[in-house]
């Protein structure tokens, strides 16, 4: 999977799982301070791309994903 | 689902302790907003027993309840299981108690096993008429989780309340009762949610006290996950899909998790029964007590399909699917 693919994937859960606009979530997106989320959003957002990507995400890697691009950059690494 | 015998929920009632306690009192101690709780949980207010008032207490209430609304419910019940996760003492069993208050012949036990509890006892007296080894169960949750939290906890102590609900389950009309059944446990799970009795420590080490502890960020995701696989293989093995059921009732420990679960099978709020915000988390008690309002405010009718799903410490679930009525 490219980066653009993943990086359209995970808009598309980001959008689902904290109803924000598609054109608000660009790579530079904080989840917590730019599109609204809750500490309980960000972990079901952890777990929609658990499901997305066929992934686990350990609770310590998921505390360091505060932005999109951390998410798509995460993937990325663990999809190889 | 026994193939020709159908069995169901021929009495219910439940009971509320009348002390309301609100979010606003939290704040008056400790570091939390009623902005914060609701957000998070969807809670307003819970209710609290008296300081004499305990499970036996709330059961009794229940089955009374039950009684009001049923009158002669209990004849022809041979036996009692109460669900409960804070039972008066290791010994006698709750359930004893409740079978002496009400003078009931036969069997009186209690089941442990979390919130889902009173589903694995409905389960229970559901195998035990079909076994023809009674002809109707009295199946009780009560809980008097007040008395073991500790109040110093913001992250626990906001989220739970006391009540009982109860129900007796026996033969129904062809065409109504239990369809199906799920119940499932992963005790791997164990140190996510605990409260010590006798054992200072779980096997694997982890050090308990006496008062309830969670790790409340693992039981939402575990909760998430088991609402919705639970609640897909009991609507399957009921022969039906999500579009059936007509009313949803889902433990009420979170509007998050329960807003979750409703989302993925994709039911319109319409048909889901929410009290979380009046009750909190009453454990055993919460369904058969949103079960009874919901049927209170007429939005169960004869021949509604309800699915009913619960998560809890264990770590367990349970969930089950009826067709309502056929008393
Ligand atoms: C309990 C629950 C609401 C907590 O929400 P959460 O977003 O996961 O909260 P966290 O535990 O990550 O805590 C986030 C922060 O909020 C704080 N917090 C917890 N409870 C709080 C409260 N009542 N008021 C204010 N802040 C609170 C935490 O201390 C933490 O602060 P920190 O980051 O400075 O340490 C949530 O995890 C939940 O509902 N879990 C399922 C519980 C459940 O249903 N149990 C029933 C089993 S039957």
């Amino acid at each position: 999977m490219t980066e653009q693919e993943i990086f359209e994937k995970v808009k598309a859960v980001i959008a689902d799982k904290l109803s924000v606009e598609p054109e608000k979530i660009t790579l530079e997106a904080r989840f917590i301070e730019d599109l609204g989320a809750d500490s309980l959003d960000t972990v079901e957002l952890i777990m929609g791309l658990e499901d997305e990507f066929g992934l686990e995400i350990s609770d310590e890697d998921a505390e360091k994903i505060r932005t999109v691009k951390d998410a798509v950059a995460y993937i990325q690494s663990k999809l190889g | 689902m026994t193939g020709g015998q159908a069995l169901g929920i021929l009495a219910l009632g439940a009971y509320a302790p009348q002390r309301v306690m609100r979010n606003e009192e939290f704040e008056a101690y400790l570091d939390t907003s009623d902005e914060w709780i609701v957000t998070r949980t969807g809670i307003r207010e819970r209710r609290i027993a008296a300081e004499d008032e305990y499970t036996s207490d709330l059961a009794f209430k229940a089955v009374e309840d039950l009684l009001k609304r049923h009158p002669g419910a209990l004849e022809g019940v041979d036996g009692v299981i109460v669900a409960t996760n804070t039972p008066d003492a290791l010994f006698p069993d709750t359930a004893a108690l409740v079978q002496a208050r009400f003078g009931i012949q036969g069997f009186a036990y209690d089941l442990l096993a979390g919130c889902p509890g009173w589903l694995y006892a409905l389960a229970q007296a559901h195998a035990m008429v079909a076994a023809g080894l009674a002809r109707k169960v009295l199946v009780v949750g009560a809980e008097a989780l007040s008395k073991i939290l500790d109040w110093n906890d913001r992250a626990t102590a906001v989220l739970f309340g006391d009540a009982g609900g109860a129900a007796v389950v026996g033969r129904v009309r062809e065409g109504f009762g239990f369809r199906s059944f799920v119940l499932g446990a992963d005790g791997t799970g164990a140190k996510e949610l605990y409260h010590a009795c006798v054992a200072p420590r779980l096997p694997d080490g982890t050090s308990m006290r006496n008062r309830l502890h969670m790790n409340g960020r693992e039981v939402f995701k575990f909760a998430v996950r088991v609402m919705n696989t639970a609640t897909l293989e009991a609507i399957e093995k009921a022969g039906l899909t999500p579009e059936d059921i007509k009313v949803f009732v889902p433990h009420q420990a979170n509007l998050r998790i329960i807003d979750a679960a409703r989302e993925r099978l994709g039911l319109p709020w319409e048909r889901v029964v929410v009290n979380v915000d009046r009750y909190g988390n009453t454990s055993t008690a919460s369904i058969p007590l949103a079960l009874k309002e919901a049927v209170d405010a007429g939005r169960i009718q004869e021949g509604d399909h309800v699915l009913l799903v619960s998560f809890g410490a264990g770590l367990t679930w349970a969930a089950a699917v009826l067709t309502w009525g056929g008393a």
